[in-house]
């Protein structure tokens, strides 16, 4: 791995909390420090990106939040998803300007690593033009949503390995009519976060830094 | 006068929806304060306010596509 890289894992992290400590990372990159590869999970919470659609909650707000779900708009692209225990959150904080500025191919570029990722599980993964994300047959696995300020990015990838995938059932994932599915259910066990965490980083490398 | 104009965002990128305004018009606005945010295939990018004054226009509405290049608004 690249020497000015750093890997950092916020481990189990409340979502309102994660933002913040992500936008001064943001702040520090901006600043000129090294890129960070971040790590964490956070409790059942829906975020709402820039695009949202009303009717993507399938659940009234009140109805949503007694279920121990929190509800929170954030500053990414796309629709609602929602983020629990069991799904590896990865936020890349990464400076374009020395990746060519080019949003398209750093979004290209995170589809690759999250379909390489899967393989690495023996999972057949698919990226399927004009959606983001990816997918195993029509179920999604894996969600991406980017923030991008003075060309230092933010957000990033929502990787179900262990989700409770019931928790899907309140919205429309990314305003989309799909099913998802995790590594759980199409490996038939849990799948150890610390194994997905060490591939995750090596596609990184891969993909970013070779 | 200064234009808000949408930048160059990658290759192959040719709009952006503006997402939402973070001034209305007739504000002052202060030269690097981020002004709105436009959103293209699931990535939100920050444009800053490229000078200093008050918000004239604003020529794309919320919701309403940008083109690359294009005038977003006017600080005058």
């Amino acid at each position: 791995m690249k020497p000015n890289i750093k890997v950092e894992d916020w481990g189990l992290i409340n979502y309102i909390e994660g933002y913040g400590r992500q936008m001064k990372c943001v702040e520090r990159v901006i600043q000129g420090a090294q890129d960070h590869l971040i790590f964490c999970e956070h409790p059942p919470v829906l975020t709402l990106g820039r695009m949202t659609n009303p009717q993507s909650l399938l659940y009234q707000r009140s109805e949503i939040e007694k279920r121990g779900v929190m509800i929170s708009s954030v500053d990414r692209g796309g629709d609602v998803t929602l983020h629990a225990p069991g799904q590896q959150i990865v936020y890349p904080i990464f400076n374009l300007n020395n990746y060519g500025k080019d949003l398209k191919v750093y979004m290209e570029k995170l589809q690759e690593v999250a379909v390489d990722l899967l393989r690495n599980f023996d999972i057949l993964a698919i990226s399927i033009p004009g959606k983001r994300g990816v997918f195993v047959g029509e179920d999604k696995i894996i969600s991406i949503g980017v923030g991008v300020r003075k060309w230092v990015t933010y957000h990033g990838l929502g990787i179900n390995v262990n989700t409770d995938l019931s928790l899907f059932n309140l919205i429309k994932p990314c305003g989309l009519d799909v099913r998802m599915s995790s590594m759980q259910k199409l490996k038939g066990h849990a799948v150890p976060m610390e194994n997905v965490k060490i591939k995750i980083a090596e596609q990184f490398q891969k993909h970013f830094w070779k | 006068m200064s234009k808000i104009i949408l930048p160059e965002l990658g290759e192959g990128i040719s709009k952006a929806t503006i997402a939402c305004w973070h001034a209305k018009i007739g504000e002052d606005v202060v030269a690097g304060q981020e002004i709105c945010e436009a959103v293209t295939d699931k990535a939100s990018f920050v444009i800053e306010a490229p000078a200093t004054g008050k918000l004239k226009s604003i020529n794309v509405q919320e919701g309403q596509e940008g083109l690359v290049g294009g005038i977003l608004g006017i600080i005058e």
